[in-house]
């Protein structure tokens, strides 16, 4: 963000702003109106993931501005997601191999 | 205690005006300049290791002697902690707990990055000040407050957390009050480290000085950068995992509470369901990098004062700086290391061992590479590059004996013994702590104007070089053993650890004369402040830029911005008029 | 020397220190909530029952309340885009509006946790409400949080606009993102606890 933004370009801008808030609501109708068809667990999961992935990306694209951000932010949030993945695995090292209390 | 100087008067910085006649307070209490925020996280973390030594020598006592009352101060402790002067298991447990929190969180980790990082990072890149000072400032505090909340917990019911500084669930949970003021004060300190690491980040990258570009940095700069991306990122888990054992306790969930968990014969009422390795798991995804934060920037300073008394450049720096970000990303993907007596299966078992070796191989190149620096250097032998060059050997000692524990099998008759202590003990005492004392010899001048004493701080090192083997060379053996670590009586209850319960007594008499050789220096710190040696602001005669800065260094650091012309150890370079050309030089 | 970069963009990175530091505090938030969205897939396949979340919440409620954040966030943003026009009134409105939707989530929050202590529903019930109010709560003091910077600039801060109209707008841009953040945990976890 700089001040070499021209209010023309905060037009543009303040478009696509409406245009994602509607997308938002238009999603979070849907991923609703999906969960009511009690879909089996494995495509309910997925479905719902997606589609807030899809939200969240517009959220971080758009509202957040990241589709035109530095190299340097990217990076880090690169760096993140993989360390935020490694968290992901606990569960999964959790479950392997009998590694688990039964209940 | 010693403080920047009256501001320099800077005519041409009219906007600066505010900064002028600040009262007591704000100066020198809430000061938002980075020096003396350093030097309160380095005075403040100074006072907490020995508090924590303290704790160890009071340990000490029991493991040499259990079961006898401790003779002159036994009686301070009160009846319920040592009746009769005679340490009770649980006071033991509070003392063991406790020592391991404090020498980590509040000790090693706010001196070696609160104190060494923002006193001398924003220098050594020729920056006025760090990129945030008002959130530096709140840094300092989140910590004071984890502080004193950590020892306000020394006086609630039941006393202090006694269930490890690891706060194993389910014990933690059940254990009393003094464990739910360790989660608040673990809670505060995290906060401090993140804000810290923020702005470690953001001043590294935005502040550096015109020429100064990432491998023109001071081996101490990758180091404290690395570290601070270290604590970023690792530190949340180990939040939310504090979160979640605060509910447990406080809201009576069960995240970390197995159905059935029985407790003194009682089924414990609680909705079940939970799972005790999902806090091993989140503690040690924290608790290993945070190890790593406890030695890299150690390792920097070590590398600084070699280099410059050596009067030669750092031998490999690219090959160190690159391990170093290597051993920053693999310190992600080791933790479970410290988890293979948990039941883990052998795939689980094959990744982390691998990775674990895999991470080994950094520290020897850096570890190398520092070696190598020394290699036909013109070696001068003061106070602070005696404790840098003891680092590495003792720190080779500690990393050398990690390699069984890293490997699962090995790893099955060292877990949790004496030979994990002495391990760990080795890296950080003997290793971050000399390196920390390096540190504070060879920059105090900077921070003070003044040299600490050479003749005491030779005592202090030999002292205390001899001293640290005695205590933990010892526990190699007594590990090997068999004796488990945490056992109130060092071991005094098993038959097969007769043999090398004497052991327990040598390492007491050690540790009990590493705290008399601590006492020269205590002096000379304060001795020093105003009977120390005036120096100008060069007196190692030194390359990076904080050297070319007054000593100590005025409000905003610099007159001018300091520009790099050059690497950051340009010594002995043929031509030059003198062994050594700064790195801001002409 | 002041310190260069808070308002002007450093050359090599294209970047002032308030925009990097914002966005290293988030990575930090990633891995918090992370972790705690991993605690809730570890416990929940490692559970022998687990019930579907409509069945225990209260769906409509929270879409209305997943409608309010999503509307905070575009007056947000509307609100950052009024300074960078220079409109400092309209500025004000949708700053406004961002705190007063952030009032509106926490009220129906309220309602929300209210409801269920009344049905004797609390985190020790069992691990899906502990997870819940867990996460839900850690939430809900990120968005006081929040709101109480957007507050501040809404209020007292605003004094900035008159001496440093780019500072300002600067830091209204990076509480914005913290705020879109907010918003951002709350996309996950309303499907996650919720609907599933």
């Amino acid at each position: 963000m700089t001040t070499s933004d021209h209010a023309a370009d905060i037009d543009k801008h303040v478009r696509i702003y409406i245009t994602v808030f509607v997308a938002l609501m238009v999603l979070t109708i849907v991923t609703v109106a999906i969960s009511r068809l009690h879909l089996p667990v494995h495509l309910a999961v997925t479905v719902a993931l997606v589609v807030a992935v899809v939200k969240g990306s517009l959220v971080a694209c758009y509202f957040m501005h990241l589709i035109s951000e530095k190299k340097l932010i990217y990076a880090v949030l690169v760096l993140t997601v993989v360390f935020f993945f490694a968290l992901l695995g606990l569960p999964v090292i959790t479950h392997e191999n009998g590694y688990w209390i039964p209940e | 205690m010693s403080e920047p100087s009256a501001v320099a008067h800077k005519p041409h910085v009219a906007h600066e005006a505010h900064h002028e006649e600040l009262g007591f307070w704000r100066k020198y209490v809430f000061s938002t300049d980075h020096k003396v925020i350093g030097i309160q996280y380095a005075v403040t973390g100074l006072l907490f290791l020995l508090f924590g030594f303290c704790l160890m020598m009071l340990m000490r006592w029991q493991l040499a002697y259990p079961d006898s009352p401790l003779p002159l101060i036994g009686g301070l402790f009160g009846e319920s902690r040592m009746p009769g002067g005679t340490m009770l298991p649980e006071f033991y447990n509070e003392l063991g707990a406790m020592h391991g929190t404090i020498m980590v969180f509040l000790g090693v980790v706010p001196l070696a990055v609160g104190g060494f990082g923002n006193f001398v990072l924003p220098l050594q890149i020729g920056a006025p000040d760090m990129a945030f000072p008002r959130i530096n400032m709140a840094s300092y505090w989140f910590f004071f407050l984890g502080g004193v909340t950590m020892l306000a917990s020394f006086f609630v019911p039941g006393g202090a957390a006694q269930s490890g500084w690891t706060s194993y669930v389910p014990l933690s949970v059940i254990a009393g009050t003094g464990q739910t003021w360790w989660l608040i004060g673990m809670i505060f300190l995290i906060t401090s480290s993140l804000l810290g690491a923020v702005n470690f980040i953001t001043t590294t990258i935005q502040l550096r000085a015109k020429g100064l570009t990432f491998m023109r940095f001071p081996f101490f700069v990758w180091a404290q950068f690395v570290t601070a991306f270290l604590l970023l990122l690792a530190f949340p888990p180990l939040e939310a995992a504090g979160v979640m054992q605060l509910m447990d306790r406080v809201a009576g969930t069960s995240f970390f509470l197995p159905t059935g968990l029985v407790v003194s014969g009682q089924v414990v009422q609680v909705a079940g369901g939970g799972n005790p390795l999902l806090w091993q798991h989140l503690f040690w995804f924290l608790a290993h990098p945070e190890v790593y934060v406890l030695i890299l920037p150690g390792m920097g300073i070590v590398a600084e004062v070699i280099a410059n008394n050596t009067r030669k450049p750092l031998w490999g720096y690219r090959s160190m700086v690159w391990s170093l970000i290597f051993l920053g990303f693999m310190s992600f993907i080791v933790w479970a290391h410290h988890m293979f007596m948990t039941g883990m299966g052998t795939a689980m078992a094959a990744f982390f061992q691998t990775t674990t070796m895999i991470i080994s191989i950094p520290s020897v190149v850096i570890l190398t590479a520092l070696i190598i620096s020394l290699w036909g250097g013109s070696i001068r032998f003061n106070t602070p590059m005696l404790f840098a060059v003891a680092f590495l050997p003792m720190f080779g000692i500690g990393g050398l004996t990690g390699l069984p524990l890293g490997l699962n099998v090995a790893d099955i008759p060292l877990h949790d013994t004496y030979y994990v202590i002495a391990h760990f003990h080795y890296v950080v005492a003997p290793g971050t702590i000399f390196a920390l004392f390096a540190g504070i010899y060879y920059w105090y001048p900077k921070a003070t104007g003044r040299k600490m004493n050479e003749m005491l701080g030779k005592i202090h090192f030999a002292g205390s070089l001899i001293c640290m083997n005695v205590v933990f060379m010892p526990m190699f053996l007594v590990g090997l053993a068999g004796v488990s670590r945490r056992l109130y009586d060092g071991g005094a209850a098993y038959d097969f650890a007769q043999p090398v319960l004497h052991w327990n007594v040598v390492s007491s008499w050690g540790a009990w004369t590493l705290g008399l050789f601590q006492i020269p220096f205590i002096f000379n710190f304060f001795w020093s402040i105003w009977k120390g040696e005036v120096t100008d602001a060069n007196p190692w005669q030194a390359t990076t830029i904080e050297w070319t800065a007054p000593s100590p260094p005025p409000h905003g650091n610099f007159v001018t911005a300091p520009e790099a012309h050059r690497g950051p150890y340009e010594y002995s370079v043929p031509g030059a008029g003198r062994d050594f050309v700064p790195q801001s030089e002409g | 020397m002041e310190i260069p970069y808070t308002v002007e963009l450093r050359r090599d990175t294209g970047l002032n220190n308030g925009k990097i530091g914002i966005w290293l505090f988030l990575a930090s938030e990633v891995m918090l909530f992370g972790a705690l969205f991993a605690s809730y897939i570890l416990i929940r396949t490692g559970a022998t029952s687990w019930p579907r979340g409509d069945t225990i919440l209260n769906v409509p409620l929270a879409t209305f309340n997943t409608i309010v954040l999503i509307s905070s966030s575009v007056t947000m943003v509307m609100a950052w885009a009024s300074l960078m026009r220079h409109r400092f009134g309209t500025f004000r409105l949708y700053m406004g509006a961002t705190v007063a939707l952030g009032g509106v989530f926490l009220v129906v929050k309220y309602f929300e946790y209210s409801h269920k202590f009344h049905d004797h529903l609390f985190p020790s019930t069992n691990n899906f409400l502990a997870i819940y109010f867990t996460l839900t709560g850690l939430h809900m003091l990120h968005v006081m949080g929040g709101m109480a910077v957007n507050a501040y600039f809404w209020g007292p801060g605003a004094k900035l606009w008159k001496t440093n109209p780019e500072w300002f707008t600067n830091r209204v841009e990076n509480s914005g993102l913290f705020w879109h953040f907010v918003d951002l945990v709350w996309i996950f976890l309303f499907p996650t606890l919720y609907l599933l």
